[in-house]
């Protein structure tokens, strides 16, 4: 992300937003078929599950920004591995009030501790504690340091969590992408609604890296005043 | 690989003197238990269902009490720096300091595991070496992780609090397969749903064991 | 020989170190003078490889980079802390140090280090029971324990009472005598000069002088440092 691309290609993705999210929004409230046992409750889903596919993306490329920084030791790395928990943690909030709300007419509880809903929340654990450790070193280069550290640790656990609370009974319904149980005449509603939370996603990245940057960029004239 | 025992030797002797670490440990675990005691005191029928978790919870508790000593000494005098300029892998030190949590914190089991069988009044002697063995990997898992997020710890403002922020969300999957490990030791009649939680355990310990080994130089270095 | 060029060290806002370029021949005896937070405790840890610099390279020969662990074996670092175990006693702690740095660490061995920095009859006594003078005492015993080629001092006559002064003057004599090398940040003027072959000053972070000891008097010397640290 050079810095002359950087306001141009947002305002390309800004477009796009500004187009695309009224069509997702009218794709998954009224264009989409009503479900026959849920009725409209079950659009819910059209925010649930693209919110939990960018949030899982996130946390991932946290993972390779935090190895590559680690290899690297470049700052680059560091903000696209902050700016990617950050969104993670946005998004699987997200994920985390839509469920419930889902859930208490659905299931009648708000909460239950299934598997799925278990790891959710564990994940959103592991990234809040990867964003107090940033708050607790003023040194940059030490912070990024751990907190690339403790991002390796976060995201090797997460298959660990989930296999450890596999054997509990799951209510929750199992994703129907990889069964195919999703109608066809829901896809298009979903897949409008993925594109446009990725996008979203990269559009908000785009904006915290830069945001990053300029500090980064701060620190170094701040430093160079110093010297002169 | 006696640099390692060096290290873990020397802790040990440190604490056989002061006993700082082993008895707050211990302290805390029991008062862990005791109020589990109360908590549960209506459910005689199936406390020994509610067990397992309550034991693992008094081991996770002291065991992070451990863990925040852990450095304390090391940082006192700097005596860290002197550690990281002995010419060896600087794995070593973890390996060393690793194997001194992983023992006061077995030390500490078995006696809050002893008040606990009396607490409870429970009868275990046929399942003691499954036990021990559950008690042995989900320690080590929890020392592997533990020593280094120790070390990150040690150096922050926040230094108690940080640590149980960042250890507890991680250690869970040991935990929880740790609670059901002896779960199935004490309630269940069919040890071969053991296999499950043990992999797990293992397959923690190992990974965070060398993830943490080669992380852990990267960690002290400023 | 170390070579040291555009090194920098930055704590966020703050640089301690930049673009200081720096060679050290073997058996170079340098006193590194400088205001405090001139960055010379900071120069001291990145040569002992515990902190990295930001930017910049760091050569130990024969290695061609950073500090390894086999470079480490050859530099005995004496820092501002003791790096003593408070509850060991002193030749526990020196005998912990001597298993890790692959030295001999028989009592007898040990004891004979121990008489070397005066402390011989102590051997028992925890370091908690020690004076300041005395740990420093100990502590020079502990970082040179290896027989170093290179040593890095960082104010190692903290504490130490005059006779302790003189014995580690006498034992830099001998480390120059047996040609080892060395860097010491000193803020006493006057024995930075006496012990040197090398003057160095460092200021906001980079060399502001770097002489050798024959080109001026002491007086001259003075003059110059009070002018440059002002």
């Amino acid at each position: 992300m050079s810095e002359k691309s950087q306001p141009r290609m947002d305002i390309v993705l800004g477009l796009i937003l500004f187009v695309g999210m009224p069509v997702a929004l009218y794709m998954a409230l009224i264009g989409a078929p009503t479900e026959k046992t849920m009725g409209d409750l079950q659009r819910i889903f059209y925010f649930h599950v693209p919110a939990a596919i960018t949030g899982l993306t996130a946390f991932a490329l946290n993972f390779v920004a935090s190895l590559m920084y680690l290899l690297r030791k470049n700052r680059w790395w560091d903000s696209l591995a902050l700016g990617s928990a950050e969104l993670g943690i946005l998004f699987f909030g997200m994920v985390l009030i839509t469920g419930p709300i889902w859930a208490k007419p659905v299931w009648l509880v708000w909460w239950t501790w299934s598997p799925r809903l278990t790891a959710s929340f564990i994940l959103c654990l592991l990234y809040a504690a990867y964003l107090l450790i940033r708050k607790s070193f003023e040194d940059p280069d030490r912070k990024a340091v751990i907190a690339a550290v403790f991002g390796v640790i976060a995201f090797i656990d997460a298959p660990l969590v989930w296999f450890s609370i596999r054997w509990w009974r799951d209510i929750h319904p199992s994703p129907m992408l990889e069964t195919g149980g999703l109608a066809p005449s829901m896809r298009p509603a979903l897949g409008i609604c993925v594109a446009a939370f990725l996008i979203l996603f990269l559009y908000l990245l785009r904006r915290r890296f830069y945001l990053e940057t300029m500090r980064n960029k701060v620190e170094w004239m701040m430093r160079r005043i110093d010297e002169v | 690989m006696y640099k390692i025992w060096a290290i873990f030797r020397k802790d040990l002797i440190i604490e056989f003197r002061t006993k700082d670490s082993l008895t707050s440990m211990l302290f805390f675990g029991i008062v862990v238990l005791v109020i589990f005691n109360f908590a549960l005191g209506s459910l005689h029928e199936t406390i020994r269902s509610a067990v397992p978790g309550v034991l693992w919870v008094a081991f996770t508790f002291s065991g992070t009490l451990g863990l925040n000593r852990l450095f304390a000494a090391e940082k006192e005098n700097g005596c860290l720096q002197g550690l990281l300029m002995i010419p060896a892998d600087r794995g070593a030190i973890y390996l060393g300091k690793m194997l001194a949590s992983f023992i006061f914190m077995l030390i500490a089991e078995a006696v809050i595991f002893i008040i606990g069988l009396v607490l409870f009044n429970l009868t275990v002697w046929a399942e003691i070496p499954y036990l021990l063995l559950v008690f042995v990997i989900g320690t080590l898992g929890f020392s592997a992780v533990g020593t280094l997020l120790s070390a990150i710890a040690v150096n922050t403002r926040l230094r108690e609090v940080l640590l149980p922020l960042m250890l507890f969300p991680v250690i869970l999957p040991i935990l929880i397969s740790a609670v059901e490990a002896t779960d199935i030791i004490l309630n269940a009649a069919d040890y071969r749903a053991l296999k499950l939680p043990l992999t797990i355990m293992t397959a923690f310990t190992i990974l965070f064991g060398t993830i943490s080994c080669l992380l852990f130089e990267r960690v002290l270095e400023e | 020989m170390i070579e040291v060029r555009n090194l920098a060290k930055h704590f966020g806002r703050f640089s301690a170190l930049r673009n200081l370029n720096l060679t050290v021949s073997d058996g170079d005896f340098i006193s590194l003078f400088g205001k405090n937070g001139a960055g010379k405790t900071t120069l001291l840890r990145i040569l002992a490889g515990l902190s990295r610099p930001s930017s910049g390279e760091l050569y130990i020969k024969p290695s061609r980079q950073a500090p390894s662990r086999f470079i480490r074996g050859r530099i005995g670092y004496l820092s501002h802390d003791t790096s003593l175990y408070m509850d060991l006693t002193a030749l526990e702690n020196l005998r912990f140090y001597a298993r890790l740095m692959d030295v001999p660490a028989n009592a007898p061995a040990l004891s004979e280090r121990m008489k070397q920095v005066g402390l011989s009859g102590r051997e028992r006594d925890p370091v908690r029971s020690f004076s300041r003078g005395m740990q420093q005492r100990l502590a020079i015993a502990r970082a040179f324990l290896h027989d170093p080629d290179i040593l890095l001092l960082d104010e190692p006559f903290t504490g130490l009472d005059s006779s302790g002064g003189d014995f580690f003057k006498d034992y830099l004599a001998s480390a120059r005598a047996g040609g080892k090398t060395c860097i010491m940040a000193i803020h006493d003027f006057r024995l930075g000069y006496e012990i040197a072959d090398r003057l160095v000053v460092i200021n906001g972070g980079t060399i502001a002088l770097d002489i050798p000891k024959s080109s001026l008097n002491y007086e001259q010397f003075h003059e110059k440092l009070k002018h440059l640290l002002a």
